[in-house]
């Protein structure tokens, strides 16, 4: 069997993705490009006698230096060298597509078009003469339908072909123009003159036009002073007889030759009409509509999370508590008892506490997914803008603040997508604020324990504005402050409405979902056990429990071990707010991982009470604080200290510990002031 | 607003001028190398057949360009030059 490799590259929008999930099925791995945190999706399929293992690239509208994601899928196919490229193409919007075609094609490697959505362009009155277009860009080009499973054995066949195929000189490439193609040779001659292993491995026309757009990361890697003499000279002369910068005039040449070859091949019998995109335009992003309509979809997204969540995690519930009680009921007392309170109290307690919120998670990503699929999130930002420029921020920057509602981390590797460094800071700091998925299982507990039914739902949608406010308000001070400067323009594609597919949303959801399994049964597995250790040991000596009851004992032996006598030197620092060493001890494991916040408690009341009837955890609650300290505990738990996994994420994003422990104090430092202001101020009127 | 129709269409002015419906062309963009790079790569590149969707100000800009829709923002839309 040959085994080759495949890179998929495309537009944003392009349906690349469910290209990418229609050849590998669910044989998917995510992880992420090595030294940069731009997700790198890699997947494998058996197709006749290949082996073939398929490389999602990010998706960029050209291969330009300017952005993290175009430098990626540059890198990849010029120093991975994929044995074939599949550049997945909107069929219905073929020129503006075909652009990051013609840039592959420079880079000379074996290409297949995949003409994706090509029913969708034929209904809209497009017909192509593939044949055609085929031999004048000379590869191979299937029509295929990603999001309705067709031309899968046709792309696949073009692709092993592809591979198969000997290698020949294009005849048909672009061509810039006499004066532009004049100084590209001479800037070939130089090279050639010089740095032979970088003319080797990225070929000298690729180098020589990269070098006339001044690509810095190419002008970078070309050492010789010689070089770049001939290029300054060159980019000089161009611009005064062309009028514009070059790269300018080269791009509209890229354009001409996509427009001589579509013009042969492409019959478009309707012009681009009112269509049914523009009428829903026209409703959500109406500057009277389009902000109640995004705040009201974004309420149905967590009423639907916690409501639809709430049976599964009954199930969930029910299963972990009959699952503590099988290894109890038959664990013979008097035999090693410290490991069945450490499986019980420390493992299903712990884990089983995170892994009940499975739902909600699932329930969130799926709404996020719907949301991205159907082509709605591009219409969120763009409504957004108006607010976000407002507080200094790019309507861009709402994407990853959206994805921090599901968690911060992959919400703070997105902030890459905007291009600006100050603009990408100012996101990452306040991406905490926007409240994650491990978060809501703080509130999933607290809300019905504190609230009657009719004020949950509410409730956690204030939760979520608080967070949101606090964003709002955070990034303006930071952009007034720390991070002053000109804001980024903002310039974004809105595509087309879409049917989203259930395979695209459920693949989106289980990787999503298993992400957090992982992590409950890695990094809160671990801690688990790490806590329930810090929690029974040191035991007490045995004269302190001398004329004490079995539950005062307990009491005594939780107050005598690390995590009690952390939680009751942190009390006094708490007091203020309401909170107890209880709710400290929790705080102190929510730095872990926010889930933990819940778990500890849990165990810490399965600690200090572990009769038979003991009452359910929600109940003990309600029992030890009145609704304004549960409200309290929920806004603390919203503002203060990210994770350790967020606080190392933006350590990686931001390239310094400086920013992670800036946006960690700081957070912290405002989360107190807050806590004490409404416990303060609320103890008064309630 | 006494010009000809005529003249007024042939007059290099910003796109955030433009109205709803309009179909300009464009002419240049006066903008740094990232932002002419980036545009260029969504199809604004000069002498490109713009059509203005909706220039709700002082909002974001919308518009068609080679059949896909893109929004700008306002301040974007003051950089592109068309006529």
């Amino acid at each position: 069997m040959k085994s080759i490799t495949v890179a998929l590259a495309g537009n944003p929008n392009s349906g690349k993705t469910s290209v990418f999930n229609l050849l590998t099925g669910a044989h998917q791995h995510v992880g992420n490009y090595p030294g940069v945190t731009v997700e790198k999706k890699e997947g494998q399929c058996i197709h006749r006698d290949w082996r073939i293992t398929f490389v999602d690239l990010p998706g960029t509208y050209s291969l330009t230096a300017y952005s993290a994601e175009e430098l990626i899928a540059r890198n990849h196919i010029q120093e991975d060298r994929p044995d074939v490229v599949v550049d997945v193409i909107d069929a219905s919007n073929l020129e503006r597509n075909l652009y990051l075609a013609t840039q592959i094609m420079e880079m000379d490697v074996p290409m297949v078009l995949a003409f994706n959505m090509s029913d969708l362009a034929e209904r809209r009155g497009l017909k192509f003469d593939l044949d055609q277009l085929s031999r004048l860009l000379e590869m191979r080009i299937v029509p295929t339908v990603g999001n309705k499973s067709q031309g899968r054995t046709e792309l696949l066949d073009a692709i092993v072909e592809t591979a198969g195929a000997e290698r020949r000189e294009r005849i048909h490439r672009v061509t810039y123009g006499q004066e532009i193609e004049d100084k590209l040779l001479q800037i070939q001659q130089a090279l050639d003159r010089s740095d032979g292993d970088v003319v080797a491995r990225y070929g000298r026309r690729w180098l020589a036009i990269k070098l006339l757009e001044q690509d810095e990361d190419v002008m970078s890697k070309v050492h010789d002073q010689k070089v770049l003499e001939v290029v300054g000279r060159s980019v000089v002369h161009l611009r005064t007889i062309l009028g514009d910068e070059p790269e300018i005039i080269m791009a509209d040449r890229r354009y001409g030759f996509i427009s001589g070859a579509c013009q042969e091949t492409i019959q478009n019998s309707v012009e681009r009409r009112h269509d049914i995109s523009d009428t829903i335009d026209a409703v959500v992003t109406s500057r009277v509509l389009g902000l109640p309509i995004f705040l009201l979809l974004m309420y149905v997204v967590f009423f639907l999370t916690f409501k639809i969540g709430s049976y599964p995690m009954g199930w969930l519930e029910a299963f972990f508590g009959m699952l503590a009680d099988a290894i109890t009921s038959h664990w013979s007392d008097g035999h090693v008892e410290w490991l069945r309170s450490l499986l019980v109290d420390g493992v299903i307690g712990g884990v089983g506490g995170v892994l009940v919120f499975l739902p909600n998670i699932l329930l969130l990503f799926m709404a996020i997914a719907l949301l991205e699929d159907t082509g709605y999130m591009a219409r969120a930002a763009f409504v957004i803008d108006r607010i976000m420029h407002k507080i200094g921020l790019h309507g861009k920057s709402f994407i990853p603040m959206l994805i921090g509602f599901g968690c911060s981390v992959p919400a703070i590797m997105a902030a890459r997508i905007l291009d600006n460094r100050r603009n990408q800071l100012t996101t990452i700091m306040v991406i905490p604020l926007m409240s994650c998925g491990a978060r809501l299982t703080i509130y999933a507990l607290f809300i019905p324990a504190f609230f009657p039914p009719h004020w949950q739902g509410p409730m956690l949608w204030l939760i979520y504005l608080i967070g949101i406010a606090l964003g709002i308000v955070a990034a303006k001070v930071l952009r007034l402050t720390v991070f002053r400067g000109e804001t980024m323009p903002f310039v974004m594609e809105l595509p087309p409405y879409r049917m989203p597919t259930s395979k695209g949303v459920l693949v989106h959801t289980w990787q999503r979902g298993w992400l957090y399994i992982r992590k409950a049964g890695t990094v809160i597995l671990a801690v688990s056990i790490a806590l329930w250790f810090a929690m029974n040991f040191p035991k007490p000596p045995a004269d302190r429990l001398e004329g004490r009851s079995a539950q005062e004992a307990r009491q005594e032996g939780l107050r005598y071990s690390t995590v009690g006598r952390v939680g009751l030197a942190v009390e006094p620092l708490l007091r203020p707010l309401g909170f107890d060493w209880r709710v400290g001890t929790a705080l102190i494991g929510s730095v872990a991982a926010k889930e933990l916040f819940v778990s500890q408690l849990g165990i810490i009341y399965a600690v200090e009470s572990p009769d038979e009837e003991a009452p359910s955890l929600r109940e003990q609650l309600r029992a030890d604080y009145t609704p304004l300290v549960g409200f309290c505990v929920m806004l603390f738990c919203l503002v203060s200290a990210p994770c350790i996994a967020t606080v190392a994420m933006t350590r990686q994003e931001t390239n310094s510990w400086g920013w992670a422990l800036f946006q960690f104090f700081g957070l912290t430092a405002l989360a107190y002031v807050l806590t004490l202001l409404v416990y303060q101020v609320g103890r008064l009127w309630l | 607003m006494s010009q000809s129709i005529g003249v007024q269409e042939k007059q290099t002015r910003p796109l955030s001028t433009a109205k709803a419906g309009e179909r300009v062309r464009l002419v240049r963009i006066d903008a740094g190398r990232g932002l002419n790079n980036r545009l260029a790569s969504m199809g604004l590149v000069p002498n490109a057949e713009l059509r203005v969707v909706s220039n709700g100000h002082p909002g974001p800009f919308v518009l068609i360009v080679k059949e896909a829709k893109v929004v700008l923002g306002r301040g974007v839309a003051q950089k592109i030059l068309v006529k």
